[in-house]
């Protein structure tokens, strides 16, 4: 290293990307201060106490991320396929040693800490899918690659599975926005939405109505074809696997689903009501935040919060305490800091002469943006109960750590971008 | 690769769009909807209510009429409780296993965690025997209120009685009524249930997830202590109303005596009556249905809604119109031959006079003179026609109060009755007159005042010549405010001067040697009144004296109704001078003891009226009841019913002529002279 690229370390670092996250990590401290504050016991600053852990995650993130700005660019291209192996390493041993937590075994004990090797399976999968489209340039026209790609994203999502872990592993389907930035047609995309709507629809219509309907759109999209063969052809194949797939979801949903998951699921659509039970944690999160009204109730003065109304309030339910304390003010801010930082990432992707650095900002925020849009989805009931962190401010060391490594290795790959990788 | 690069817009859009759906939602249940907001606060605010003793009613003097008595409810916390001896405590409160379990289970259907109650108004008794060994039944705990107690157990429909709200209540209050609160449902205790009623005191407690409870809500801002009602002094004598009750005992009918120059109510006795005692407590629910069903109604408030005839006791009020009007002077006379002939219908008088003026008239109380009295007034030539005649008679009798509320401090009262001219054209068509309306020169007929009215019409006349509203309850509060419509004098624009004259007349009555109620003279005072015989579709005569006393510088005004109890002088008069004589010297004298003491022990019922709703028959006096007959607390049906009772009988020989006025031969075979 030169010292004239030890001069450059800071200067070509988008500080803007950097202030967000440092705003967004403070947020996440006061929220889970209030969140664990308790009027009765000392309001002394505690260490020991959730709030003080967070304080010390968050000062090691930063020294873990101006560390990784220290690094070499070259090193994450090259050593993504080793950071992959590791990682997937890490998730097979925790289905071996790892501890269960709350039905799920995804953590592995390590003195007083507990890592989670899905948090580290993101970046890790990022890396070697942004090595593989930077290497081989495919344009996902043909099944090869594809099936590559799908092979990569599929095996960390299927050792998730087994953990059971659904929530992280439904973030791997995050990699579908980097994947259709670089080629992978839209209808991929259509598809998936398609799955989705006729899932919910699969719960809320009764099937002898749906079906014509399915029938009666293709074959009125067929119709439409009428002179492109091979289009006609393909919509009545659609068709068939639309009414195929109706079935198949309801065997899944019966046979693959743990019956919390289905209960969560059926809450969600509002098929069933429990607010003593599995419903207890959403109308509890959904009370707080709406009582928090436009500007919330203030500063440790969250009722809901103070009092224990929202269980997990300060990892995966911290959105409540924001709400209820912060108002509709609040909740605005962080979406917009949230929406600021995607834009930001997006941006600095696209700006990248090398396609790695580029297809790895497209994975950074895309699983940010799943990530936001399921927790704060589930928090006010629009998505079903999915336990995955609010990034960089739910309460966690493995979670702030992976999310700050998958955002500052893309700081540093931006501030070499002149550079070639 | 410049459609690859567009994808960017795309996905930028996609973030857009769905943090723009959650900001939807958002907006949802933070700003639009205050669901949640409300939910928050029923999640962590617990509400303790404290209850405000009701506010105490003194008498005229400062004793006292009703006061509080603790009692303590008993309450349960159904998720606090742990398995205890429920036997002991059935044994101790009195109820079985049945009824534990019936009171447990409705208190955890309202809810787990707040507690209600499980067993109301045990005594001090009950209470004191449960204290010692609450601390073994965890969850339970009690909580005091008071209840009403009267010590003196008179003057129930005085009172009316307090209950725990209704359902109708709690709508009805906009939220402030709370299942178990108490409201006064009838009295005085409905009247000025705002006043009575005070404050209930709060306590706001936050209670966490896990239902500890985490102290008062902002340092008990919101928090307030119960603040009791205001005191009320009333205008009752407790002396008066006393003995008005003895003397009312197994009779029915009231007596209203008022302070002439005050308005302020001194007595008011409803008979039958009750102990206003019964009505309090656990068995309120059984004692309001034993007394609903005994006979003669006890919960009639008969001062103010009883419907009478006046009879003979209005005469002097026509004679008045009459002296004002200048039809006659003191000095006419009308020659009385023992009855008065109106048209081809005799009005009978007992006695024949010969020529009457109007002392002797009032004093003997004369048929035929107040029929022509009346004759005079509707055939004045200054009215163009008989309607405007009787049109503008009735609007002067209307100023004495007859016919229209008084507008007692106290619900339900009835405003008596007058026809008008239409009502009467209704009735009999076109063709009416004076002669068809003759029963009215006597106070019968399409006429019926409350024994309140009645009253009030001797407080005119006692003041010579204004009312002020009479009124139960003087002053409220410790700055003892006085309503300001209870200073107005009402004037029922007759001179003073007519007066004396009508005076001497009712003085005549009770002390001159030919008056009616001359038994009823009291020593040392004159006492002026009125007796009257009251004609009624019932069955016997309603026996009814008004009056007042002293003459000069007037104290009290009295009306004494006794139902079917004959002639005014027998019953109605002596009770009337026996209050009145207590009222004005403090006791009786003389033999007068004995009298009152008589007349107390003495049984005037009448058959017993048939209960509208079987159920509740309860013959307790084993007479027989008498179908279609109710007490007079009922108003006389308008229709042919009241034709019954005008004291007129066709002339003999003669073809009945319009108008047309049925009469029942069991009405010819009565007693017709119906005053004397």
């Amino acid at each position: 290293m030169s010292t004239q690229q030890g001069g450059r370390f800071f200067f070509n670092v988008d500080w803007i990307t950097i202030l967000i996250y440092v705003a967004l990590c403070t947020i996440g401290f006061v929220n889970i201060y209030a969140s664990i504050y308790n009027p009765d016991t000392s309001t002394l600053f505690n260490f020991g106490s959730n709030y003080g852990k967070q304080l010390i995650f968050i000062l090691t993130a930063l020294v873990l991320g101006f560390s990784i700005l220290l690094l070499d660019a070259k090193f994450f291209s090259v050593f993504s396929p080793i950071v992959y192996g590791i990682t997937m390493l890490l998730l097979m041993a925790v289905l071996v040693v790892g501890r269960k937590v709350a039905g799920n075994q995804a953590w592995i004990p390590l003195g007083s800490f507990r890592l989670q090797p899905s948090e580290l399976a993101k970046f890790g999968t990022a890396l070697l899918v942004a090595r593989y489209v930077g290497n081989f340039n495919p344009k996902f026209r043909d099944i090869k690659s594809i099936f590559f790609a799908g092979l990569i994203i599929c095996f960390p999502l299927l050792l998730i599975m087994l953990q059971p872990d659904t929530g992280s592993a439904l973030v791997f389907l995050a990699f579908m926005f980097p994947l259709y930035r670089e080629g992978l047609s839209g209808y991929f995309l259509l598809i998936f939405l398609g799955m989705i709507v006729l899932f919910i629809a699969d719960f809320l219509v009764p099937i002898s109505i749906l079906i014509p309907i399915i029938v009666l759109v293709g074959v009125f999209f067929a119709w439409q074809n009428k002179r492109k063969q091979k289009m006609m052809f393909s919509m009545i194949i659609a068709t068939i696997v639309a009414v195929a797939y109706l079935f198949f979801v309801k065997l899944a949903y019966e046979k693959v689903l743990e019956p919390h998951q289905r209960t969560r699921i059926e809450i969600m659509l509002g098929l069933k009501t429990d607010p003593k039970g599995a419903g207890y944690n959403v109308i509890q999160s959904k009370i707080a935040i709406g009582s928090g009204q436009i500007t919330g109730r203030g500063f440790l003065e969250g009722t809901q919060t103070k009092y224990g109304y929202v269980p997990e309030q300060s990892t995966d339910f911290i959105f409540s305490t924001i709400g209820e304390e912060w108002g509709f003010v609040g909740c605005s801010v962080v979406i917009g800091l949230y929406i600021f930082l995607l834009l930001r990432v997006i941006n600095l992707a696209e700006r990248q002469r090398s396609t790695f650095s580029r297809v790895y900002g497209y994975c950074v925020a895309s699983i940010i943006f799943f990530h936001v849009f399921i927790n704060i989805g589930m928090t006010i009931g629009i998505i079903p109960v999915i336990g995955i962190p609010l990034p960089f401010i739910s309460y966690g060391g493995s979670s702030l750590w992976s999310f700050t490594v998958l955002l500052f290795i893309f700081l540093k790959l931006d501030s070499n971008r002149m550079g070639f990788i | 690769m410049d459609n690859l690069f567009n994808r960017k817009y795309i996905i930028q859009g996609l973030f857009i769009v769905v943090a723009l759906i959650l900001l939807g939602q958002l907006f949802y249940i933070q700003v639009a909807s205050d669901r949640y907001f409300l939910s928050a606060n029923s999640n962590v605010l617990r509400k303790k209510y404290t209850f405000p003793a009701r506010g105490i009613i003194l008498d005229r003097n400062n004793k006292v009429l009703v006061q509080n008595e603790p009692v303590y409810d008993l309450m349960v916390t159904p998720n606090l409780v742990k398995p205890f001896d429920t036997a002991a405590l059935c044994k101790i409160i009195g109820i079985d296993m049945k009824g534990f379990h019936k009171r447990f289970n409705k208190a955890r259907n309202q809810s787990r965690y707040q507690r209600s109650v499980f067993e109301k108004q045990l005594s001090v008794q009950t209470y004191a025997a449960l204290q010692e060994r609450l601390s073994r039944f965890v969850g339970f705990e009690t909580q005091n209120r008071t209840v009403r107690h009267y010590p003196d157990s008179v003057a129930g429909q005085f009172f009316g009685y307090v209950k725990e709200v209704s359902e109708k209540d709690i709508e009805k209050s906009n939220g402030y009524f709370r299942p178990g609160d108490y409201i006064g449902k009838a009295g005085v205790e409905r009247q000025y249930n705002d006043v009575l009623q005070g404050e209930r005191g709060v306590e706001n407690t936050i209670y966490n997830a896990r239902n500890v409870p985490q102290g008062s809500y902002l340092n008990g801002k919101f928090d307030t202590l119960a603040t009791s009602g205001e005191t009320l002094v009333s205008s009752l004598d407790i002396r008066l109303q006393k003995l008005g009750e003895q003397l009312l005992h197994n009779k029915v009918g009231s007596i209203v005596a008022i302070e002439p120059s005050t308005g302020e109510v001194l007595a008011f006795v409803s008979s039958p009556t009750y102990d206003p005692n019964l009505m309090v407590g656990r068995q309120q629910g059984n004692n309001y249905m034993e007394i609903f069903g005994s006979p003669n109604r006890p919960f009639t408030v008969r001062p103010l809604s009883g419907y009478y005839s006046p009879g003979s006791s209005f005469k002097p009020l026509d004679d008045l119109i009459a002296l004002q009007e200048g039809v006659i002077d003191p000095n006419t006379t009308f020659n009385c031959p023992g009855g008065y002939w109106a048209g081809n219908h005799l009005v009978r008088c007992e006695h024949v006079d010969g020529n009457i003026s109007l002392r002797r008239g009032l004093a003997r109380s004369c048929n035929t003179y107040a029929c022509y009295v009346y004759q005079k007034l509707m055939t004045q030539s200054k009215y163009k026609s008989k309607i405007a005649a009787y049109d503008d008679w009735q609007a002067k009798v209307r100023k004495f109060g007859i016919g229209s509320k008084l507008d007692l401090d106290m619900p339900f009262e009835r405003p008596g009755r007058l026809f008008t001219s239409e009502e009467y054209t209704k009735r009999f068509g076109k063709y009416w007159g004076y002669t068809t309306t003759i029963s009215l020169a006597i106070g019968q007929g399409e006429m019926s005042a409350t024994p309140l009215q009645m009253a009030n019409i001797m407080a005119v006349i006692a003041n010579r010549g204004y009312y002020i509203k009479p009124h139960l309850i003087k002053a409220i509060g410790e700055k003892k405010e006085v309503k300001k419509e209870y200073l107005v004098r009402n004037s029922v624009d007759i001179d003073v001067a007519h007066f004396e004259p009508v005076i001497d007349g009712m003085q005549d009555a009770v002390n001159a040697p030919y008056g009616t109620a001359r038994d009823s003279a009291l020593p040392d005072i004159i006492m002026c009144g009125k007796t009257g015989t009251v004609q009624n579709p019932h069955g016997k005569n309603h026996s009814v004296f008004i009056g007042f006393a002293p003459r000069d510088n007037p104290k009290i005004a009295i009306a004494v109704i006794v139902e079917n109890a004959g002639y005014g002088s027998a019953y109605a008069a002596p009770i009337a001078s026996y209050i009145t004589e207590t009222y004005l010297k403090g006791k009786l004298s003389g033999n007068r003891v004995d009298r009152a003491e008589w007349m107390k022990n003495q049984v005037v019922l009448p058959e017993v009226p048939k209960p509208k709703i079987p159920f509740l028959l309860k013959d307790t006096t084993g007479k027989t009841a008498a179908p279609g007959t109710a007490a007079s607390g009922t108003p006389s049906t308008p229709g042919a019913a009241d034709t019954k009772n005008l004291p007129i009988v066709p002339r003999p020989g003669a073809t009945p002529a319009k108008p047309e006025i049925p009469v029942k031969k069991t009405t010819e075979n009565k007693k017709l002279q119906i005053t004397r």
